[in-house]
């Protein structure tokens, strides 16, 4: 070897393969203003469209009269659900099992419902249209609180279901009911309960809020009458499954339907959905030859496209007077608003709600969710979460914290008394799921010692005796969260979407010179895919990532997949990259024995080609491999280099995580100040540790806007009184805390790379940690329980509820 | 959130803008930053058929002393209030306040004159100009006028600019050296009005107050000046009792609206506190 020939490591290092804090590289165009996202998109004769939305939030549309509307320049239609019928798409199926008006077809359920939309030759005109739009109400009662939806003489919402006692997921009790769901074990569980030494029993509220991406929900349609083709250009973070719903409800083939995600400005479960604009931009396309662009403002995205959340869970658990847990119960009663558009896969109406035993070992549990219809936004989306991983794990580890404190034990310890042994794994809850694997204790204690869990609690116990005396104002609080995700939907046993299994594919095609493209079945929103997906391949087949371009959210050339959402790109699309990557090596193996005149088996990988055993001088480099695939392959074997692979997972995948939240509140204001928030996330395999902070960073951040005031509130006439940014609390970099973050590995054993998926972890135990840190901070006046938002006012209010200022 | 139509007129003098104003009458606004007008439009809340740009009118701009006085051009925006040296050495009270206004990008555009003349109680400047005892200047066709501040505001977005009337100016006499200041505000975020928040001016004399002012912002239909408030605090060394008794006299005369920021009785709680906060700080800064 002479002084040039490149060091293992430096060989290494020029792939930029897993575990390398690799750039991102869709970040060269973003950072200098070159995305290109769906509002950029401007097509020849593009034409715009635009929603008369329902100032009511229930109400008998009586009539609809367009006709001054188009009188004003620029005005070409006023579409309705009349106009809608003649095609068949006055509704549409929601992928809950249920059925959305797509315009008000009689009455309007939400205020901000679509009542018509007005087409222009721009968007002034289009609004200018919509302004002159006639619409007669006949106001109806509105049902905002889901505690009454099921009282009797609670009005009835919708009069479609009139006579049809049994729904999507069995039957329905109430006029307004969708669908109950029970899990698990109810005798046993009762026994648990009646046996108990312990118990403690409160109503959780995970309020309504909503994902609100920095895009919002957006289209291009442009039908070609002479091809009878449909192009669909969204803003969509499943781009296969719209193109299938399409060809499901429109009646196109679905070979003549082209849907293109192009950049996406972030997506966390808003983009999931199939919305009215969709329909109706495309059915404006149909009718007037042109491309129809339809772009939600943030006051019609806030208020209409699908919020997240809005779960009340009724949550008891039985233990030991040791501590030890022996019981959990949960009933739900989950609002879904006007239509039951929840994006869930098909089986399960309220998602993966049965994880809800968390990080525990209990031995029985059950649980009941009953969903309800209200008069508001139909929703339900999966907001930074896999299927209502979210709302489950605040649920467990609020009422952990409750446990803790009934018991007089610290909740830490709580938690260490009852986690799920790194022995027991794979481990099978309470609840039906197989938890792959896990160290809990060992996550823990890290966590503990990294902030010096015992000095904090010190200086609150100080701080506490010092308030006590008069001597300050300041309450301290620590949040503990320690949760425990399923993501990685899924395994075809038990996830599918409107039939299809929820696997995700990967196809790599290598080129002569030792490049080569990837095309993927997930859609990047600002995950960085573009980024990890190639570090995947580099390891894989010894090519550098830079020499990897990745591809994602072109159905024509993309292969099939389920897209982004759920953390379930890594789990599912990113095994099927590594799969694909292995069915290359495998070819490229064979093409190297043949070039080096040895056997297959006296061949050994050595990272970024093939050397024969032994004899470490003769190898190939995949480069070169890649070159011989195209001119001088072994006799018999097909020229290129080429692979596809579908991936369908053989379980979920469960990252997991140490969380804590150090907070101040002055009672006098509600004013809290985050001192010290620290994640410890263990997501198993780390393929960029750059990227996983950068999820981590956001995720918290929403979680701390979730917990600490984000929230979608309806006043009592049904009208949202958060509905612009102004309101809705969306924090800056100045109100954002400092994140300190750190990890452990523990490699899930199923996946080809060991890799859980981290993008939803932060927002999952981010929001139990603030809202425990608020809770603890009140405990010791003699509280057990604040709902969130755990904002300014209702700070103070607890404060005063407590009798702070007697 | 697409603005109606309306045409555009960029005069260049004062004259010019004021003939605009009152020749399109009623339908016409002058825009000054756009910051709190544009949003409006964009809601269709307001739908002014001309808007009366005052960008081109040099006359507008500056900032200056005259006497002890200094004199503000309606069109200084917040971020050259922020530069100014003599503002912050006479009015120092006004670069905290102005900090405290949204964000870099709303102080770049956003004008003290558009501020003042709004109307809206969220706004920050006119409390702070009540307490300062400022006047603005208004000229309309039938010549100029001065009306000071604390007659200027008669209800949300209702004040006594007559229809064609244009604000020119602000002047705002100097307070005495050493004297104290502060503005307590507190909002949910940035970019966010106040929930509640309470300017104090005031002078210490061998440890007592000597005079003083508090005018309170967002917490009624307009700008508020505390006079009992401040009037209990005088001869006093602003002692618990003495604070607890002008924040009591402050809530008595706050009337603000429940919204997402909290209910009355927190905004009217947390008003009452910032008046207390902001008494103790400005003491502790005077001199
Ligand atoms: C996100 C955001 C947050 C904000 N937060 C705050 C805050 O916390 N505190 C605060 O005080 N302000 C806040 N503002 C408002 C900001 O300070 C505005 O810029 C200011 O209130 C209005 O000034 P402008 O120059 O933008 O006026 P414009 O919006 O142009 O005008 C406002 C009104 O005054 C009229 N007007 C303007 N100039 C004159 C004049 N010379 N004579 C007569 N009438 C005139 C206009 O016709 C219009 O009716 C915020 C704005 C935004 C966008």
């Amino acid at each position: 070897m002479n002084d040039m020939t490149p060091t293992r490591e430096q060989r290494e290092a020029k792939l930029e393969g897993m575990g390398c804090k690799r750039k991102r590289v869709e970040d060269i165009r973003f950072t200098q203003g070159r995305g290109n996202y769906v509002d950029d998109l401007k097509l020849p004769g593009m034409l715009h469209g635009d929603f008369v939305r329902s100032p009511h939030a229930h109400a008998r549309v009586k009539s609809i009269n367009g006709d001054e509307a188009l009188k004003v320049p620029g005005v070409l239609a006023v579409i309705t659900a009349e106009t809608l019928k003649t095609v068949n798409l006055a509704w549409m199926p929601t992928l809950a099992g249920d059925v959305q008006m797509v315009l008000a077809d009689g009455k309007v359920l939400f205020q901000n419902q679509e009542v018509a939309f007005v087409v222009a030759t721009d968007r002034y005109a289009a609004d200018d249209g919509i302004n002159k739009v006639v619409v007669e109400y006949e106001p109806l009662p509105p049902l905002i609180d889901p505690f009454k939806a099921m009282d009797k003489d609670a009005p009835v919402l919708r009069e479609d279901l009139a006579g049809k006692m049994t729904g999507a997921h069995g039957p329905r009790k109430h006029h307004n009911h969708i669908f109950e769901w029970t899990v698990g074990d109810k005798d046993l569980t009762d026994a648990a309960f009646k046996k108990a030494d312990v118990t403690i029993k409160e109503m959780l509220s995970y309020h309504r809020t909503h994902p609100s991406p920095l895009e919002t929900c957006q289209c291009v349609c442009s039908f070609d009458k002479i091809k009878g083709e449909l192009s669909i250009w969204g803003t969509f973070q499943a781009p296969h499954v719209i193109r299938t719903v399409v060809a499901l409800i429109a009646k196109i083939p679905e070979h003549k339907i082209h849907v293109i995600s192009p950049d996406i400005g972030g997506g966390f479960g808003n983009k999931v959905g199939a919305y009215p604009g969709y329909i109706c931009a495309a059915v404006a396309s149909i009718v007037t030859g042109k491309p129809v662009k339809w772009v939600e403002d943030r006051i019609e995205n806030l208020t209409a496209t699908s919020f997240a959340r809005d779960y009340h869970m009724t949550t008891e658990i039985a233990a030991t007077k040791e501590g030890k847990v022996t019981g959990l119960r949960v009933h739900v009663l989950a609002d879904h608003g006007a239509f039951d558009a929840c994006a869930d896969p098909s089986k399960w109406p309220a998602g993966f709600f049965n994880i809800v035993t968390g990080s525990y070992d209990f031995p029985t549990a059950h649980l009941s969710v009953d969903g309800v219809y209200t008069t508001k936004a139909p929703g339900g989306v999966a907001y930074r979460c896999s299927f209502r991983v979210t709302e489950a794990a605040y649920c467990i580890e609020r009422g952990m914290d409750i446990l803790a404190q009934k018991l007089g034990m610290d909740p830490a310890e709580l938690r260490l008394k009852n986690f799920i042994k790194a022995e027991q794994f794979p481990y099978h809850s309470a609840l039906g799921w197989e938890y792959d694997s896990g160290d809990y204790h060992t996550a823990m204690r890290k966590m503990m010692e990294t902030v010096d869990y015992a000095g904090l609690r010190k200086e609150q116990a100080e701080k506490r005796a010092a308030f006590k005396r008069g001597e300050t104002r300041e309450i301290m609080g620590l949040g503990v969260s320690f949760f425990t995700e399923i993501v990685g939907a899924g395994p075809s046993k038990n996830c599918d979407i409107l039939g299809i299994a929820m696997f995700d594919s990967c196809e790599i095609r290598m080129h002569p010179t030792g490049a080569g493209i990837a095309r993927v079945g997930s859609k990047s929103q600002g995950q960085g895919h573009e980024t990890t997906w190639a570090q995947i391949i580099a390891t894989e087949i010894g090519i550098p990532a830079d020499d990897i371009m990745i591809e994602e959210g072109n159905t024509d050339t993309a292969p099939y997949g389920l897209g982004t959402y759920g953390s379930r790109s890594t789990p599912v699309a990113g095994a099927a990259i590594a799969m694909a990557a292995r069915k290359i090596k495998a070819k490229a193996q064979m093409i190297a024995a043949y070039k080096l005149e040895v056997h297959e088996g006296d061949l050994e990988w050595d990272i970024d080609g093939f050397r024969v055993k032994g004899l470490p001088e003769k190898s190939m480099s995949m480069k070169d491999i890649c070159w011989a695939a195209y001119n001088s392959v072994p006799p018999g074997m097909e020229p290129g280099l080429e692979a596809v692979s579908y991936y369908d997972p053989p379980n979920m995948t469960y990252p997991f995580g140490a969380y804590i939240c150090v907070m101040n509140i002055d009672v006098d204001t509600g004013v809290y100040k985050v001192r010290r928030f620290y994640a410890l996330d263990d997501c198993g395999t780390r393929i960029n540790p750059m990227i996983i902070e950068g999820q981590v960073h956001g995720g918290l951040t929403e979680a701390f806007a979730i917990a600490m005031g984000q929230e979608i509130r309806y006043d009592d006439d049904g009208n949202v009184v958060t509905g612009s940014f102004m309101d809705f609390f969306m924090p800056t970099a100045v109100e954002t805390p400092h994140w300190e973050t750190d990890f452990t590995v523990t490699p899930s054993p199923h996946h080809p790379i060991g890799a859980k998926g981290v993008g939803e972890s932060p927002n999952v135990g981010g929001v139990p940690a603030f809202s425990n840190a608020v809770n603890d901070a009140f405990s010791f006046l003699g509280s057990t329980h604040i709902q969130m938002p755990h904002d300014f006012w209702r700070n103070w209010k607890a404060a005063k509820n407590l009798g702070v200022f007697a | 959130m697409i603005p109606g139509p309306f045409s555009y007129h960029r005069p260049a003098t004062v004259a010019d803008a004021v003939k605009l104003l009152s020749s399109l009458g009623e339908e016409a606004r002058p825009l000054a930053g756009g910051h709190s007008l544009v949003p409006m439009m964009k809601l269709r809340l307001a739908t002014p058929e001309h808007l009366v740009d005052l960008h081109g009118v040099a006359a507008l701009k500056g900032i200056s002393r005259s006497g002890n006085a200094i004199v503000i051009g309606a069109m200084a925006t917040q971020h050259e209030l922020l530069a100014s040296d003599e503002i912050g050495q006479s009015l120092p009270i006004l670069h905290e306040i102005a900090l405290l206004i949204a964000d870099p990008q709303v102080r770049y555009r956003g004008t003290i004159g558009g501020n003042v003349a709004n109307g809206d109680p969220g706004n920050d400047m006119p409390a702070l100009m009540m307490t300062l005892g400022a006047s603005y200047r208004l000229e309309g066709a039938s010549g100029a006028r001065d009306v000071a501040a604390t007659e200027f505001y008669q209800g949300a977005y209702f004040t006594a600019l007559e229809p064609g009337e244009l604000l020119t100016s602000i002047s705002v006499p100097v307070p005495p050296a050493g004297h104290g200041y502060a503005y307590e505000k507190l909002k949910r975020k940035v970019g966010d009005y106040a929930t509640a928040a309470a300017a104090v001016v005031l002078t210490m004399a061998d440890g007592k107050v000597a005079t003083c002012a508090i005018g309170l912002t967002n917490l009624s239909e307009t700008p508020l000046l505390a006079t009992d408030a401040a009037k209990a605090v005088i001869g006093t060394s602003l002692d618990p009792a003495t604070l607890k008794k002008a924040a009591e006299a402050a809530v008595a005369i706050m009337s603000p609206a429940a919204d997402a920021r909290g209910p009355v009785e927190y905004r009217k709680h947390v008003g009452g506190i910032m008046v207390m906060r902001a008494l103790s700080r400005a003491a502790a800064c005077a001199k």
